[in-house]
């Protein structure tokens, strides 16, 4: 009985460990401090430029794809960080719909029963996760640019595009003044078809009588913007490619730099989705499939409301991870020409101004606030997703 | 007398001072306590700076950081060489990685003033020019209106490019990359009608080709590129040591004293020739060298003349002409200031 268990006051405790993290943030601040004033002191030292000014200063240079307008002689450097960001949230914008597509394809097919279609999806994962990205992107870069023919050469597309080795080139086309009935048409249809969707919904709960309304949605979302279209007297018309001496002028340009990226992302970053899909389902309990099962859903069915929304859980973090990973991917670009925010900041502007501590400090600073914002409208809806405890 | 004392304090104190000034370059220090010269350059230009296939670096740049090596350690190979893209050359010099830039680097205003980096001494007079194919049946660079050019990234080439397109009404498609290998690669797989760089570098590069001879340089040349070795702002003597390198394989070339006659000329009685190999004053001492510095250099690397023919000029594969390059006495820029 003579020890006596000394239990410690709550308060000495709780202020000991508030001590503790007033100290480390206060190292933590003034190393960083510290560093901003010491690379401050040694450029000023070095006689290196610093500051911002030179955003508003003429780039100069040109620029292969530009979202926004832009041209060499009037537009600035902060234009050009623009078109870099729009190039960079282009190529991955598209790339993560299309990984998506892809990796839920392939996931779902290493889990058929088809010993063939498993295998050819598992081959695929397991040759594309294990190559290094850098050289699959030169290796469709390659196979790109040296399967397509030359300008001279060039493949004449059904519809007025042209195929070479510039890239491809398709109608662009031009809007009329009576487009904007079509637009507002399509709102219509869809907004229609999600209330018959409700009201279907809503009728099926009440008499378990279940509604057909496919071909109605059809007819909404396709027929009605079809009709305003003929009743505006076809605002639309098409502005087609012509062969040059040298190039392709005039209408849409996919370059082959931005294909074979987009290519190398999208099939390099579906193979790790498909992982991920594949652990999703499998982390569903099988007694839930039997239980469906018993109640008589058929196996479509089943999958699309047991399965998958328990799997979605389990998917959604890692599939965070996997689209953060191919924004960040996508600065590989700067291998093969595409231009990026870092080919084109990092690469051009830098060497232009010389300002290497700005520059990369906006670079960095524009793909955290990237990778922050997707983490974040992930966050929201696997928060949607979550199970709800009742 | 104590006004005496006081006069020897000063005198001493300045002399010692002075003394410091010559000798204390902290880059020459470094590399002298480190053993080598760490010299940054171009990895991927035959001609100026590529490793052969044994891995020795050779070419006009090269030879210029051998140069140095020759003139401080009194020894060729004591060159450490980190190959540098242009994109990162300026930071690797202004970090302190290298202590000298030497690849092809053209001289500009805002490079001079901005970068913190200072330029030693224009060694190649260079212009940007253009190479096509030869099925492209174009003669001058007038022709490429609308045309495709691959480029490198980040040097004065790209704004050159863009600035002759735009002052000829011409329009153009860039296609933009991180190296000069990945550009004429590029260029080879028909990516672009047209490949520029500066007419030096167009020269090595067409000798890389899958097929040199369907590809033609034409005769434009829309900018002016003074290529120059770089050091870091603030080490006045270094500067000096790299800019009278470059002077004293001019002079060298200028009064006919080669790589093999340079021991037959330590006996010649032009007082020129005698400053410039140490046998008369000091001038090495004032670099902070020894005295038959630039003997050295000539001895080890030989003078102007002999490294440009040498490495581009017509005992190389390039067979540049010495053009802008000759000397002043031969129509030339290349004029070696006086050692005296």
């Amino acid at each position: 009985m003579a020890d006596r268990v000394r239990v410690p006051a709550r308060n000495t405790r709780y202020l000991g460990s508030l001590a503790f993290q007033v100290a480390l943030l206060l190292i933590v601040g003034g190393l960083a401090y510290a560093a901003v004033v010491n690379a401050a002191q040694n450029l000023a030292h070095a006689n290196i430029a610093t500051g911002f000014g030179f955003w508003n200063n003429t780039a100069g240079f040109d620029i292969s794809q530009t979202l926004i307008h832009y041209s060499a002689s009037t537009s600035t450097f902060g234009r050009a960080f623009w078109v870099g960001l729009l190039n960079t949230l282009f190529v991955s914008g598209i790339g993560i719909v299309l990984a998506t597509i892809l990796g839920f394809v392939v996931g779902i097919a290493r889990l058929s029963r088809n010993w063939l279609v498993a295998c050819l999806a598992g081959g695929y994962v397991e040759l594309v996760r294990n190559v290094p990205l850098l050289l699959q992107l030169l290796f469709w870069y390659n196979a790109v640019l040296k399967s397509l023919p030359e300008l001279q050469g060039s493949i004449a597309l059904p519809g007025g595009g042209f195929l070479n080795n510039r890239g491809l080139f398709l109608p662009r086309p031009e809007f009329g003044p009576g487009f904007g009935a079509v637009v507002i048409a399509l709102l219509v249809g869809v907004v229609a078809a999600l209330l018959l969707r409700s009201w279907a919904r809503g009728r099926q709960a009440r008499s378990g009588r279940r509604t057909r309304i496919f071909w109605a949605a059809v007819g909404l979302i396709g027929g009605l913007p079809l009709v305003a279209f003929v009743l505006a007297g076809l605002p639309l018309s098409f502005h087609f490619p012509a062969l040059g001496r040298f190039n392709v002028t005039g209408g849409i340009e996919v370059l082959p730099e931005f294909a074979a990226l987009l290519i190398a992302l999208t099939v390099y970053t579906a193979a790790f989705i498909a992982e991920v899909v594949r652990a999703g389902v499998l982390a569903v309990p099988a007694g839930q499939t039997e239980a469906a099962q018993a109640l008589g859903l058929r196996s479509a069915t089943t999958l699309r409301l047991i399965v998958v929304p328990q799997a979605l859980r389990v998917i959604i973090p890692p599939l965070t991870s996997q689209y953060l990973n191919l924004i960040k991917n996508s600065s590989l670009a700067v291998a093969i020409g595409y231009p990026d925010l870092v080919q084109i900041f990092t690469g051009t502007v830098l060497n232009i101004t010389g300002q290497a501590v700005e520059v990369v400090a906006i670079t960095m600073a524009v793909y955290l606030t990237i990778s922050l914002v997707i983490s974040l409208s992930m966050n929201i809806y696997g928060r949607a997703t979550a199970v709800v405890e009742r | 007398m104590k006004r005496l004392a006081t006069a020897f304090a000063i005198a001493t104190l300045l002399a010692f001072g002075m003394q410091a000034a010559w000798s204390q370059s902290p880059t020459l220090k470094a590399v002298q306590d480190r053993g080598e010269l760490v010299c940054g350059s171009n990895g991927q230009l035959a001609g100026f700076g590529m490793p052969d296939p044994q891995g020795n670096w050779t070419g006009f740049d090269v030879d210029f950081c051998r140069a140095i090596a020759a003139a401080i350690f009194n020894d060729p190979t004591k060159v450490k060489f980190v190959p540098l893209t242009a994109a990162n050359r300026f930071t690797a010099l202004q970090s302190g990685e290298v202590d000298v830039l030497s690849r092809n680097t053209t001289w500009t205003m805002s490079r001079d003033t901005t970068l913190g980096v200072d330029f030693a001494a224009v060694n190649y007079y260079d212009g940007q020019g253009f190479m096509v194919r030869k099925a492209l049946k174009v003669s001058s660079a007038l022709e490429l209106n609308g045309a495709s050019v691959c480029v490198q990234q980040g040097t004065t080439t790209e704004l050159n490019l863009a600035d002759y397109f735009r002052s000829n009404n011409m329009s153009l498609k860039t296609v933009t990359f991180a190296t000069l290998d990945e550009a004429l690669k590029a260029y080879d797989s028909s990516r672009c009608d047209a490949f520029t760089t500066d007419s030096s570098g167009l020269y090595g590069s067409r000798l890389l080709l899958s097929n040199p001879s369907d590809n033609i340089v034409l005769p434009e040349i829309i900018s002016k590129e003074p290529l120059s070795p770089a050091v870091r702002q603030g080490d006045d003597s270094w500067e000096d040591i790299v800019r009278w390198t470059h002077y004293a394989m001019v002079d060298a070339e200028e009064l006919g004293v080669t790589k093999n006659n340079v021991d037959g000329q330590l006996k010649s009685p032009n007082p020129e020739i005698r400053r410039l190999l140490g046998v008369e004053e000091q001038f090495g001492q004032s670099l902070g060298l020894s005295n038959d510095w630039a003997y050295r250099i000539i001895k080890f690397v030989g003078n102007y003349g002999e490294s440009f023919e040498r490495n581009v000029g017509q005992g190389s594969p390039l067979k540049i002409a010495r053009g802008l390059n000759a000397l002043w006495t031969k129509g030339g820029l290349q004029y070696g200031l006086p050692i005296r």
